[in-house]
This record gives structure tokens, C-alpha cells and sequence, in this order.
């Protein structure tokens, strides 16, 4: 068997516990603590059953242990882990962030996934980046993008407390990565979630403004590329419709705008398949953990 | 405790469990109005409000009483955008320009969470806002905790809406009711987004958020006319126990329009519930003043019975209409498949998407 890194899960909420699932199939990484705060929960209840040792006394129980982990994946919520991270920094534990926190550097996995190896710390943004920014930097790999929106529909059932109580976190923290990682100048983001019974799958649209004179069969083409790439770590990533070009009015504030629409559908690791929110989440930060994994085993 | 008789009509005395004065002391109003034309109107009007018509329209609403008057984004603070539509002045603009023009009435703003923020909330009461609205899926209560802690730490008035409210049973709503009122919500308002509730649903829901809320907060009714139900809804909410009543003077809101104020103003006189509110004047301001910024009269027809009958959300309206348009598609046939997906507010993004299955249904029968 070859040598792996050790992790600890801190958060056995939906994230958390999908995470688990697959890190548990991970060849380079060991999940070996999952943390949490409530001895009822359902998450830590459920890693202990898989062999891994599961604390409700949280990270100070963590960090007083003997031997700590390699990596800390943090999946509770933006505002403990601004409080946190500088306990694992000192630690000397890499942390991979699953809030929207955005403590350290910003990664999407097909856009600047190789970019921060050697960060203390690195964050995964939000589900709705994940799912949505690959397709504002495939555009903005052909044409510059003075705008771009994203709108992430998700089922209520896979939002949990820390997302509803922090919802600004997520508008704030997606809009700032379609900026940053996805190239657009200016970007925003609106997130809904809906209870509709069955859940609905995971669904996302993305509308990037360009110029009148922009190639859009090559940019089709990038978008088309770019789902294959995400396709690689999340199977269910899905384009609906062929990209749309919308010409330049004033109801378009002058832009051409190009609508792309995508539908995500989970592994069903931890919640069943239309929780493609909690999948592309796990699935980006299980391969950013993968790779920083085998850059410490190195 | 009754209107003063207008003259030539007679009006009979309905009596109140509930009245808005019991609330305000210092208020002897029965019902108090918020005109939201300038907020729920911006979808009729794509949100091109430029600023003289907010400030005649403001100035009009003043001078003949209403006491809340509403200005932002049709789909809130931040609303302006490619998925809901670009706003042709910025709404903090007209939100300022509001406040500046009201002599009498206060300034309530709408924010959505997941498409305002909390910045934005801070922005509006620089500009005069006075009254917070923060709207969720009428299940979805959870997301606005930050947002109410805020407003009231700012000092702002709060009021809380139950977005689609048909679509839950009055026990559900009552429980998200709570959940508002325990993070700061000072009112919350049963939302007929629709227009699909039918006056027992109103009365029932109404009553069950009475029942949990009590005193602690009040509790508010906003209609839409797409089954033609507005003004009959709102009497009997009032009957149940709303004290704030929402409502667009000439119905000029989204879908087939609101609860028209001016209708219901006349009403309330006659039931001798006191507005405030003077009903020559607001018949007045609502033809002379309102309707002349409005690009068409707000109507029952196809599509807008659609949206009542399906119990699709009203702002859903024009983008399904610029859908069926580009994509050459019944825009009545968007509406429906909105309703069987099960679509909420917000989601204008998923009407292209159901456009396009439609247009490839077609293109594979021809």
C-alpha cells in the first residue's frame, strides 16, 4: 500500500460527512478524525461507524493529540474558520477550506488547480463557484469579460444551517472568484434555494457579458471543453443547452451576453444525486487535498 | 375609531380584532398602507424607473396620506442584473430621491437574501430608508437571521415576507413566521407572489401566524390580482388580524398587478376601517399621476391567469414573455412547465432553459 497523508475532517455536517465518503476511497489521503461539537450528530456517528475516530469536543480536542493531521479539511462555517486558522497555520497542519471563509488563495481545480500547493491555506470558495466559475473562465479565456453572473439554484434539503445562517458569505465569496479566478471584471452572484419535493438537481446559469465582436464558436468551443474538464472529478456536470448569444440592447446594458446553463448531479455519496452542490464541493476539494497530498509526499 | 364619512356613501362599521393603532399609540389608523408600485411595479415597468417619475409619484402617494411608500429593484437591493433585469436609474438613487421628496411617509427598500446583502441594507438607510423588508421563500425563513439582526441593530423598522405563500400549509407558515420573529422581524407578511390564493386560504393563513406570533409582532398581507381576487384577499386578511396592508395604486406591480390601493382605500371607507388615507385624492393620483408612468395597464389575460391558476410566481411574467418571443414558444406554456418544476422567485434564469426544451420539443415534431 502506498504511503498516504493523514487528514481530519472538522464539520460532520452534509459537506462534511460527503467529504468523508470520499476521501475514504482517496489513495493518497487518510481521513483519520472527523470533528465536531454535538455528540447527536449524525456525520460523526457515521465516521465512527467507517473506523474513523470521531470527536464531539472540537478542535481544541484535535490539536492537543499527539500525533495531528497532515491536512485539516474545514467544513463548518465561514466565521469559525477565520477563527481557527491561524491555530492550524501555527500547527503546522495545511488547511483546505470548504467555507467561504477566504482565508488563503481561491481554487477551481480546472482553472488554477496546481497554483497554491505549497499554501498554508486554501479555499474552495462555494458550491456555486465551483460549479459555475470554470464556465465564466472559459469564456474569459477567449473574450474578455467585463461582467459576468452566476445563478445557483440548489434544493433547501442540501443547504444546511451554516449556509442559511451565512448566505451573505456565499454572494460575497462566489462573486469575488468569478472576479478573481474566473477573469471577470466585475462579478456577481445570486443563490436560491428551492424546496420542491422530489429535491430538485443542482442547477446553475451562467451569463457573462462580452463584446459585440467576440468569436463565439470559439467560445462555445471553451465552454464545451470546460465541462469535460470539470466532468473529470464531477461526472454528473452537465451542459443543458448549447451556449447563447444574446445580441447587444439596452436590456443587455450594451453587452452581447452569452447564457450558459448547467445541470449538476451528485455521486450521491453522503445525500442522494441531487445534491450535485454538496458533490462538486467534495469532489474540488478532494482533488485539491490530492494534490497537495502528493506534493508532501513528494 | 372609524373613517370620516365620505359623503354620498354609506359606511357601515366592520369591527377590528386587531387595529394598527393598538400597535403604534401614536397612530389612530386601523390598517396601515404601504404602496409598493415603485417596488413591485418595477417589473411591470423592467425596471426603468428614471427619476422624475418616482419623485412625481412619491410626491402624489405623500400628499394624499399613504404612510409607507416602497422603492428598490422589483426583485430587491441588488436586483439589478442580467438574470432579473437591468435597472435604468440605480435604485439607491431613486431610494434617496424618495426619502427626499416624502414630507410625511417613510421609506420602505425589499432585499431577497442570496442576491442583496447586508451592505446593501447599510446603503439604503444612508439613503432615507427607513423600513427594512426582507423577503424568503416562505419556507426558506432561515436564510434572513443575519439580515433582521442587522436591520435592527441599524435602528431600521423590519418587516418580514413569506414569498409564495399558497404553496404551504397555514401550520408550516406560522412556524417560519416564529423563525423571522425570533431573529429581529417586527411584522410578517403573508405573500400571495402568485395570486393564486383563494379567501379562505388568505383568512386561514393569516390566522395562524396570529395565532403564534400574538403581540409580538404585527402581521401584513400582499395581493396579487391574477385570479382578480386582490382587493376581496386583503379585506378578509384584515378581518383575520392584518394590520399592514400592502397594495399598488392602479394594480401596477407584477403579473396581473396588486391588491389596487385606491380600490381597496374606497372599501376600507366604506367599512369604516381608517387609512388614512384621503380617496379622492389617491383615485386622483392613481389616473393622473401613476398610471401615465405605467407602460401599459396591468390585466387579467392569458398569462396572467395562467400565473394565478398555476400558481407560478408573478415577477415571472416578462421573462417568460422576452422567452416565448426569442425562442418563438408559447409564453403560456413556459408558465405552466414553471409550475409543474416548481419553480420560486428568483429562478428567471430556469424560464430560457424551459424556452429552449420547448422550441427543441417543437423543432423534433416538425
Amino acid at each position: 500500500m502506498s504511503k498516504k497523508v493523514t487528514a481530519a475532517i472538522v464539520g460532520p455536517g452534509n459537506i462534511g460527512t460527503d467529504l468523508l465518503y470520499k476521501l475514504l476511497r482517496s489513495d493518497t489521503i487518510e481521513p483519520r478524525w472527523m470533528i465536531g461539537v454535538d455528540p447527536a450528530s449524525e456525520g460523526l456517528k457515521l465516521a465512527s461507524d467507517r473506523g474513523v475516530e470521531a470527536s464531539h469536543e472540537g478542535v481544541d480536542w484535535l490539536l492537543k493529540q499527539d500525533e495531528l493531521p497532515d491536512l485539516i479539511f474545514e467544513a463548518t462555517s465561514a466565521y469559525v474558520h477565520r477563527e481557527y486558522a491561524p491555530r492550524y497555520a501555527e500547527a503546522g497542519i495545511r488547511a483546505i477550506d470548504l467555507t467561504p471563509a477566504a482565508v488563503g488563495p481561491a481554487v477551481i481545480p480546472p482553472v488554477n488547480g496546481e497554483a497554491h500547493l505549497d499554501a498554508d491555506n486554501v479555499n474552495m470558495i462555494t458550491c456555486g463557484g465551483q460549479a459555475t466559475i470554470p464556465m465564466v473562465h472559459a469564456v474569459s479565456r477567449v473574450t474578455p469579460v467585463p461582467y459576468a453572473e452566476i445563478v445557483a439554484s440548489v434544493s433547501s434539503a442540501s443547504a444546511g444551517p451554516g449556509t442559511r445562517a451565512n448566505i451573505d458569505e456565499f454572494t460575497r465569496t462566489t462573486s469575488a472568484g468569478v472576479e478573481t479566478i474566473g477573469g471577470a471584471e466585475r462579478g456577481k452572484a445570486i443563490i436560491i434555494l428551492n424546496p420542491a419535493e422530489p429535491p430538485m438537481i443542482m442547477r446553475d446559469t451562467i451569463f457573462c457579458g462580452v463584446s459585440a465582436d467576440a468569436d463565439r464558436d470559439a467560445i462555445s468551443e471553451s465552454v464545451v471543453r470546460m465541462a469535460r474538464q470539470v466532468q473529470e472529478y464531477v461526472p454528473g456536470y452537465r451542459l443543458l443547452q448549447d451556449p447563447q448569444f444574446d445580441d447587444a440592447s439596452p436590456a443587455t446594458k450594451g453587452m452581447t451576453k452569452v447564457s450558459i446553463f448547467v445541470e449538476v448531479e451528485g455521486a450521491g455519496d453522503y445525500l442522494p444525486p441531487y445534491a450535485g452542490n454538496l458533490d462538486i464541493m467534495t469532489a474540488a476539494a478532494t482533488r485539491v487535498g490530492e494534490s497537495i497530498a502528493k506534493e508532501i509526499l513528494r | 375609531m372609524t373613517a370620516a364619512p365620505v359623503s354620498g356613501v354609506d359606511s357601515s362599521v366592520d369591527a377590528l380584532a386587531r387595529t394598527w393603532s393598538q400597535t403604534d399609540p401614536s397612530s389612530d389608523l386601523d390598517l396601515r398602507l404601504t404602496d409598493t408600485c415603485l417596488r413591485d411595479g418595477s417589473h411591470h415597468k423592467r425596471h426603468q424607473f428614471v427619476p422624475q417619475e418616482v419623485r412625481d409619484i412619491v410626491g402624489a402617494l405623500d400628499e394624499a396620506g399613504i404612510p409607507v411608500i416602497e422603492v428598490t429593484h422589483g426583485d430587491g437591493l441588488g436586483g439589478s442584473s442580467f438574470n432579473y433585469g437591468f435597472s435604468a436609474t440605480p435604485e439607491q438613487e431613486l431610494i434617496k430621491l424618495a426619502a427626499e421628496t416624502a414630507k410625511r411617509a417613510r421609506i420602505a427598500f425589499l432585499m431577497l437574501p442570496g442576491v442583496g446583502t447586508k451592505d446593501d441594507i447599510r446603503a439604503a438607510q444612508d439613503n432615507g430608508g427607513q423600513i427594512c423588508r426582507i423577503a424568503t421563500h416562505c419556507t426558506e425563513a432561515d436564510t434572513s437571521g443575519q439580515h433582521f439582526g442587522l436591520a435592527r441593530e441599524l435602528s431600521l423598522e423590519t418587516v418580514g415576507f413569506l414569498m409564495m405563500s399558497h404553496t404551504q400549509s397555514p401550520e408550516v407558515l406560522a412556524k417560519q413566521a416564529r423563525i423571522m420573529v425570533d431573529a429581529g422581524c417586527q411584522c410578517v407578511y403573508v405573500v400571495d407572489s402568485a395570486g393564486a390564493l383563494v379567501m379562505e386560504g388568505v383568512a386561514d393563513r393569516v390566522s395562524a401566524l396570529v395565532a403564534e406570533i400574538g403581540n409580538e409582532a404585527t402581521i401584513g398581507f400582499h395581493g396579487h390580482e391574477n385570479l382578480g381576487l386582490g382587493v376581496a384577499n386583503t379585506v378578509i386578511a384584515a378581518r383575520a388580524g392584518a394590520t399592514q396592508i400592502d397594495g399598488s395604486v392602479r394594480r401596477f406591480g407584477a403579473g396581473a398587478g396588486n391588491t389596487p390601493l385606491e380600490a381597496f382605500i374606497g372599501v376600507a371607507d366604506k367599512l369604516g376601517w381608517k387609512t388614512g388615507v384621503d380617496f379622492l385624492q389617491i383615485v386622483d393620483a392613481a389616473e393622473d399621476v401613476v398610471r401615465p408612468a405605467m407602460p401599459e395597464e396591468c390585466t387579467l389575460n392569458r398569462m396572467t391567469l395562467m400565473m394565478g391558476y398555476a400558481g407560478v410566481y408573478s415577477s415571472f411574467l416578462k421573462h417568460a414573455g422576452n422567452a416565448a418571443e426569442r425562442y418563438d414558444v408559447s409564453g403560456a406554456k413556459i408558465l405552466l412547465e414553471a409550475g409543474r418544476r416548481k419553480l420560486i422567485g428568483g429562478q428567471e434564469d430556469q424560464l430560457i432553459d424551459i424556452a429552449l426544451m420547448l422550441k427543441a420539443k417543437a423543432d423534433a415534431n416538425a
